[in-house]
């Protein structure tokens, strides 16, 4: 594809946006900046395409249709979407466009005149740009259906699981060489895309929900490569710089997430296979009583204490109770009580998830504290008020080597004096594994919908 | 290797270092919004849909490029006004709370 000078000029100024634009998202007061910055990148790049279009009216008509089908799909879905339901619309917009990067490549090789063979760097890139795709396609297919709880959140494993999804990788490496070597055609092309799919499929099944955001983050990296490998097919340099930022930066985050559960991506991603997850404490527990408590109780209780640390989770958010939370904290400092908000770096179901949904009920941003800085005041403080959290307070992580969340950094709500928990039922958390906390002597539970709980509370507090 | 792939590879490298650099010190409170916010950016696949569209040859060509526009449209759109979503949350620091006594 030959750019004339201007056209790179503008996709060169749209690579400069893109880049300013992450940079600044990396800061929160000029993040929604930065953002615009990188959307008036993509628009001068769309606008700069258009000018380079070989113009064939009924295509681009059929063009124009397109696109204005998937504009207000996607303005309407990224405009209704629950905050809660954050993370499975990104997997969703990640997934479309790796779609988008696997067919732009298949189509590309479909150009390729009957009796010769493609390039060698056009069939790589090709290949490239097909597997990667689907397979960031289907994954965020499976993560989606996950995370909307469509399908089981728990790692569905099987046995042979490991061998099998082996054969298919390794027939995927057999297809792509053969397909660059031998140029045996498009409709070796189609089965490679068959295969990546599958594959995608099979890679993300076994891994548990709560590990789906590092998933997400690690196929968004992907789809940055696919479409990276799709600048090589279609020769453009906007393509190429796009994709290869997100291709690095995702690689980049994902690992800081993977970090912050104190997991090597390694272990998360594979940890499933081969694994029978049948834990006996589980059995055992379910016939273990607890103590629960009234809202008039626990009311008082935090009424009269001197500082108190809100543990939030994702239960808080499906409650939508962010805004009867910031009520009881509000009662609670008016009577002198010191409140603080401690955020796991995974709370909610993706890392910053929870400052997101606090920061939308207006929780002064001092308040909400960091997993290293909050832990130490734990002992200090008189109530953990564990508000729909449950995995993150789990001491199985520090004690119990055999667990799934085994190593994970966790908040020590259990060293404060008294722990309450506000939950909907024994349920176990995200990871599917269950609390020792729960049963612990000093652990008061207050069972129901989180936000009716809390307004209570609020009563109560107002009340002693 | 023609000129043309040299640039090309020589701009995948480059990238592959900023893309690291850019990103290094991001709160862990950002890591949603950064990670929507990239995901809008690879959403740049419309570029390679719009050009591969509009010199589709045939009925299957021209169905799959349709295909990749719409899909690379939602990414694209979606996309940002997600990220700008989320982001807006951020935009007043205290409101509620400087209305206290």
């Amino acid at each position: 594809m030959h750019l004339s000078s201007g056209i790179t000029l503008l996709y060169l100024l749209a690579a400069v946006l893109f880049i300013v634009g992450l940079h600044q998202l990396s800061s929160p007061r000029h993040a929604r900046s930065g953002n615009l910055a990188a959307a008036l990148g993509m628009g001068i790049a769309f606008v700069a395409t258009i000018f380079v279009l070989h113009h064939s009216g009924f295509n681009l008509l059929l063009m124009s249709i397109a696109i204005l089908i998937g504009l207000p799909v996607g303005a309407i879905a990224a405009r209704s979407v629950k905050m809660t339901a954050m993370p499975q619309m990104v997997a969703s917009f990640n997934g479309v466009g790796g779609g988008a990067a696997a067919l732009v490549a298949l189509i590309e090789f479909m150009r390729v005149p009957a009796g010769t063979s493609a390039s060698l760097v056009l069939s790589i890139s090709v290949v490239f740009a097909v597997v990667i795709g689907a397979v960031s396609f289907a994954g965020s297919a499976i993560a989606f259906t996950k995370l909307q709880e469509m399908m089981r959140g728990t790692p569905i494993t099987y046995p042979g699981q490991q061998p099998v999804n082996g054969v298919v990788a390794a027939a995927i490496v057999v297809m792509g060489v053969l397909i660059v070597v031998t140029h045996i055609g498009v409709a070796a092309l189609w089965v490679l895309l068959v295969l990546a799919l599958v594959l995608g499929v099979a890679f993300v099944l076994p891994i548990g929900g709560a590990d789906m955001p590092v998933v997400i983050s690690l196929l968004n990296a992907f789809t940055g490569l696919a479409v990276a490998g799709d600048g090589f097919v279609v020769g453009n340099p906007v393509l190429i710089v796009g994709g290869t930022l997100v291709g690095a930066s995702g690689s980049f985050l994902t690992k800081m997430m993977s970090d912050a559960m104190g997991r090597s991506l390694n272990n998360l991603l594979f940890g499933a296979f081969g694994k029978v997850l049948v834990s006996p404490d589980a059995v055992g527990a379910a016939q273990r009583s607890v103590r629960s408590g009234t809202a008039e109780d626990i009311g008082t209780l935090l009424a009269y204490s001197q500082r108190v640390i809100i543990v939030p989770g994702y239960g808080l958010a499906v409650a939508q109770a962010q805004h009867a939370v910031r009520d009881l904290a509000d009662a609670l400092e008016k009577r002198g009580v010191t409140v603080d908000y401690a955020i796991h770096p995974v709370a909610g179901r993706m890392p910053g998830h929870m400052n997101v949904l606090l920061a939308e009920a207006n929780v002064p941003y001092e308040q909400l504290k960091d997993m290293d800085e909050i832990n130490d005041y734990f002992k200090s403080a008189d109530v953990a008020l564990v508000v729909g959290a449950n995995d993150v307070v789990n001491p199985a992580a520090r004690n119990s080597p055999g667990s799934p969340i085994y190593g994970m950094p966790i908040l020590n709500a259990d060293e404060a004096k008294n722990v309450i928990f506000m939950k909907r039922s024994m349920r176990p958390g995200f990871a599917g594994i269950d609390n020792e906390l729960l049963y612990d002597p000093k652990t008061t539970m207050l069972f129901g919908d989180a936000k009716d709980s809390l307004i209570k509370l609020v009563a109560a507090v107002k009340a002693a | 290797m023609n000129a043309q792939l040299v640039n090309e590879i020589s701009i995948f490298v480059l990238a592959v270092f900023l893309g690291f650099e850019v990103i290094s010190k991001v709160p862990t409170i950002l890591h949603t919004p950064l990670m929507s916010g990239s995901n809008a950016i690879h959403g740049v696949i419309l570029v390679g849909a719009m050009v591969i569209m509009a010199t589709a040859h045939g009925a299957v060509q021209d169905v799959v490029g349709f295909l990749a526009v719409v899909l690379a449209t939602i990414n694209v759109v979606g996309g940002y006004v997600v990220t700008d979503r989320m982001l807006e949350m951020f935009k007043s620091r205290n409101p509620r709370g400087q209305k206290q006594p």
